[in-house]
């Protein structure tokens, strides 16, 4: 028994000091629960917030363009698309396994995806795929709980309701590519975030996207969105107004068809580009929505170049359009007497060199005017050695040839205009004087865009003022300041001879005729040009000149047609430039009256109000 | 002092009724408490459904408190002679699962016994203290204290630790070593013996770190310092933390707990369920908790020491450390103390196998309160 007491005591004794132990211990959890949650409380509290709350970035809703009447040239529509968020994914390549059995996922688009989780973080969506049909959609949404990290989405997306029509001016706009993609802006990680890639869409981008809004959300530990905390909307973007007039656009565009060719309208006093067209062009929808690389091969091997905008990227010799500078040139000096004539028998000779008249019958004795009107080269060959390269040049550049004017679009041209000092640069030559002659046809060197032309035009038909082209009316509703074109100095009376001669283009005898305008307040002057593509060798000539409707395409020569209208008044002026078309006279003005009548009856400036207006008040 | 918590009848051979009336309530009652906490806060991990957690919950408990009372109602004696063969049939088991057990959860720990799954572990450490019990019962004080009498404890902890440390399950590992341990020390073996085998212990540090898997090395590097993966395997630790810490004194509100809602805290119904308390009811609950888990403590304490058998005694204390084991282990994990092995909060976890080892330890415990007045002669250990 006495064992037993012993036992007893070192049993109580050892007890004792187990449940010190556990005491000590417990007082540990407790003081360590104090510290964490009393003494910590604070910073504890701050990180379950940061886990519970997420910052969300709403992409901000891209800015319209608008015609000059506010009519929409690229707006957005709600697309449906899927991302997938490859945390949320157990296993991706099954997850895009079972979402291909509901929609097509090819092979190309797969790598992509794979290629893009690779690059990105865990919890940052990729697109899988975008612009999907409502029934696509709605059967994705009902299979989604067998599709971990497949999150269906509604976000808006750039539409161009006149797909090709209007390209040459709105542009597209595109996934950010790699090189575009800037690591400080965290728009550009956003899944299905577009930006302007050319023409419009991407000179004003910045006004066109808009500023992000975000959204505090509750997230769980997934980093699935339980519900929005707060929400901070984002700025749209700035509607941008544009002075094209969508009417006259899709109207020129059709009436080009599928001829490789380049207009543009403008108005004479704002400098308003009214139309600015290239055909055949491609549909940014197509670009937007991420365009197939057969597509995209077709349409970098199309020989009508159909992603160079003509209207301003498209350099062209100017052929006999050029021919009203040289006169302007040389009646400014005094070089010529409008009522000498000259005699045409089809050709001159120069040197060595023998310079043919575009009729080989010749014109018989040529008198300023009908220079311009019949469009003589003998008159200008013999003309071009008085007045010289160097005086051509400057009034080429005067009347806007030779530069770019800036217009917020992606690939304006500046073209060409030689001179001596030019040759001696670029090609390391002297200027022969048989050049100048070339040039004083608007052969050779000179290069001119369709856009220039108009504005050359357009110079010539407002009195000889500097106007500019513009394109941009107004950005977020705040118009542009509109600049008044200064003279020139150009004597009003032989601009006047020159626009005379231009009139008596479309009147009996001139070489456009047969593209006159009639009708009350339907008035037409311009002229006729012809770009010869290639340089007709002696031995074709003397088998006699081959007709261009008998050559291969790319050997026909450009058509070229400018105008303006209607008169006394002139408020627009256009440029055609049809590449390969032929002879100006015969492809190009037809063209160019039929836009021109458009014009005219759009009367996109409100002249005729302002008219009528005129009328009331001298009336009153 | 026992002997005014003493009443009833001397006679051994009581009725049902009489022992129920003798049963110690409120301990029950204690237990009950506790397994309503935890009922509740799986409700509201549930997001405030008794569907599914806290229904199933609810019916494992008044299953186990059935088998509490009818564990408590046998008498003590049977239990001793039922203590070897209770030890064995965990030992066969063990062995079963590591022939023919199943996975999960990265380790071999389950026995697919067709109707249920057993985890021969839990039995584990209820069998060795009541083997250990059943041993030390046989030996005088002199005894106890001879090294010679340790050889057979020693391997009786020895076996079962190896085959879970196999498994591998080093958490059940060492709360059954731990808990052995405390039945020798009870039992009056030599101080210095622990004192070496801490320093020993501490000693072979380095050799156990390299008897690791690389999953517990993992779990101890990142407990040392949990900012060094905090999206792997430090993510439970860290969001843990951040749930006890974001609590405050009185924690957010029932069922208002933001980073068990969200799903922040992995596991969070089972191992990590008193994160979920400790964010809802702040420090103020946990605490209660813990005192909660004390009190029971202290009436298993008073029980072993007014019980008059050896066997009684050490049973008493030694499940009741187990217990506490348990307890700490998985409180000190949740609040980032010691490294996460995966040891649920008894009665408070989702889960029937540590409930079981809990209710079975209890019925035990109560048991020897019911039979504290019966001296049992000492017998040989293996007599």
């Amino acid at each position: 028994m006495r064992s037993e007491t012993e036992r007893f005591s070192t049993f109580t004794r050892r007890g004792a000091l187990l449940a010190g132990a556990q005491g000590l211990l417990s007082v540990a959890l407790a003081g360590r629960m104090y510290y964490l949650g009393v003494v910590q409380s604070d910073q504890y509290k701050t990180l379950a917030d940061e886990n519970r709350f997420s910052l969300r970035l709403l992409a901000p809703e891209r800015g319209e363009i608008l015609d000059r009447a506010g009519r929409k040239l690229a707006t957005n529509r709600h697309d449906y698309r899927v991302f997938l968020i490859p945390e949320q994914s157990t296993d991706m390549v099954d997850t895009l396994d079972r979402l291909g059995q509901i929609i097509v996922i090819s092979e190309n688009t797969r790598k992509r995806i794979l290629k893009q989780i690779k690059r990105q973080r865990g919890y940052l969506p990729v697109t899988v795929a975008s612009n999907l049909s409502w029934d696509d959609f709605a059967r994705i949404n009902v299979e989604s709980p067998n599709l971990p990290g497949i999150q269906p989405d509604v976000g808006p997306t750039r539409l161009y309701p006149h797909g090709a029509r209007l390209a040459p001016v709105t542009g597209y706009v595109g996934a950010v590519s790699e090189e575009e993609r800037q690591r400080d802006n965290p728009l550009h990680s956003l899944p299905g975030f577009k930006i302007g890639k050319s023409e419009i869409e991407k000179s004003v981008d910045d006004y066109l996207r808009g500023t992000a809004g975000s959204s505090r959300v509750e997230v769980n530990a997934n980093g699935r969105v339980v519900r929005e905390v707060a929400r901070q909307d984002g700025l749209a973007g700035e509607d941008v107004t544009l002075t094209v007039d969508l009417e006259l656009q899709r109207y020129a565009a059709e009436r080009l068809g599928e001829e490789s060719a380049g207009v543009v309208v403008m108005d004479v006093v704002t400098g308003d580009v009214l139309a600015l067209v290239s055909t055949p062009s491609y549909n940014p929808n197509d670009f937007n929505l991420g365009i197939s690389p057969e597509n995209w091969q077709a349409l970098v091997r199309d020989p009508r170049t159909p992603l160079v905008n003509k209207a301003i990227a498209g350099q062209y010799p100017p052929g006999s359009t050029i021919k009203m500078l040289v006169i302007l040139a040389a009646l400014e000096d005094g070089l010529v007497d409008p009522d000498e004539t000259v005699f045409c028998n089809g050709k001159h000779r120069f040197g060595d060199r023998t310079f043919h008249c575009w009729e080989e019958r010749g014109h018989g004795r040529v008198a300023l005017l009908e220079a311009i009107s019949k469009s003589c080269d003998v008159y200008f060959y013999e003309l071009a050695p008085k007045v010289g390269i160097d005086r051509i040049a400057a009034m080429a550049r005067r009347f806007g040839l030779g530069r770019s004017f800036g217009l917020p679009l992606s690939s304006e041209a500046s073209g060409l205009v030689p001179s001596r000092d030019w040759k001696m640069g670029a090609v390391g030559e002297r200027w022969q004087p048989g050049e100048t002659l070339v040039t004083a046809i608007g052969q050779g060197y000179m290069l001119a865009t369709p856009l220039q032309l108009a504005v050359m035009t357009a110079r010539l038909a407002n009195g000889g003022r500097r106007v500019k082209p513009r394109l941009i009316r107004s950005i977020g509703g705040v118009e542009l300041p509109l600049d008044t074109p200064e003279p020139m100095g150009i004597d009003s009376d032989q601009l006047a001879l020159v626009t005379r001669g231009m009139e008596m283009v479309l009147e009996e005898d001139g070489t456009a005729f047969l593209s006159r305008l009639r009708g009350e307040g339907f008035s037409m002057a311009g002229k006729t040009g012809t770009a010869q593509v290639r340089r007709i060798t002696k031995a074709e000539r003397d088998a006699g000149v081959i007709k261009n409707e008998d050559k291969p395409w790319q050997e026909r020569d450009h058509a070229l047609f400018v105008a303006y209208g209607p008169q006394p008044a002139s408020r627009y002026a256009l440029s055609v430039v049809v590449e390969h078309g032929g002879g100006g006279a015969k492809y190009a003005a037809p063209i160019a009256r039929d836009i021109m009548r458009r014009v005219l009856e759009i009367d996109p400036a409100g002249t005729r109000e302002i008219a009528a207006a005129d009328t009331r008040e001298e009336a009153g | 002092m026992g002997s005014r918590l003493m009443f009833g009848p001397r006679k051994a051979d009581r009725s049902v009724l009489q022992k129920l009336k003798e049963l110690n309530w409120a301990m029950v009652l204690t237990l009950a408490v506790i397994a309503g906490i935890g009922i509740a806060m799986q409700y509201s991990v549930a997001f405030g459904s008794f569907d599914p957690y806290a229904l199933r919950q609810l019916i494992r408990f008044t299953a186990m408190l059935l088998l509490l009372l009818v564990i408590a109602l046998v008498d003590i004696r049977v239990w001793m002679t039922l203590a070897y063969p209770t030890y064995l049939a965990g030992l066969v088991l063990l062995v079963a699962v590591e022939l023919f057990g199943f996975s999960g959860k990265g380790g071999q720990r389950w026995l697919d016994l067709g109707v249920m799954t057993l985890q021969p572990s839990e039995l584990m450490k209820i069998g060795v203290i009541m083997a250990l019990a059943r041993y030390f019962h046989g030996l005088t004080a002199h005894q106890a204290r001879q090294i010679k009498s340790l050889i057979l404890p020693v391997l009786m902890l020895a076996i079962p630790a190896v085959l879970i440390i196999r498994q591998p399950d080093l958490g059940t590992a060492l709360m059954l070593l731990l808990g052995g341990i405390a039945v020798i020390f009870l039992a009056g073996a030599r101080l210095w013996l622990f004192v070496t085998g801490a320093v020993v212990g501490v000693a072979a540090i380095p050799v156990i770190w390299n008897l690791l898997r690389p999953y517990q090395k993992e779990r101890v590097l990142t407990f040392l310092n949990p900012e060094r993966d905090p999206l792997g395997a430090g993510y439970q630790i860290l969001q843990s933390k951040i749930a006890l810490g974001s609590g405050g004194l009185f924690g957010k509100g029932f069922m208002e707990g933001t980073q068990s809602h969200l799903n922040f805290v992995p596991e969070m119904k089972t191992d990590f369920i008193f994160t979920v308390l400790a964010e809802e009811f702040g420090v103020v609950g946990g605490v209660g908790l813990l005192c909660l888990y004390l009190v029971l403590l202290g009436y298993a304490a008073l029980i072993a020491v007014s019980s008059r058998s050896q066997f009684g005694r050490l049973l008493a204390l030694g499940l009741a450390f187990a217990l506490f084991l348990y307890v700490f282990i998985n409180m000190a994990m949740v609040m980032g103390l010691v490294p996460v092995v995966g040891v649920p909060l008894p009665l408070v976890s989702y889960g029937g196998s540590a409930m079981l080892t809990m209710m079975v330890a209890y019925g035990l415990i109560l048991s020897v309160a019911l039979n504290r007045r019966l001296s049992i002669p000492r017998k040989h250990p293996f007599g």
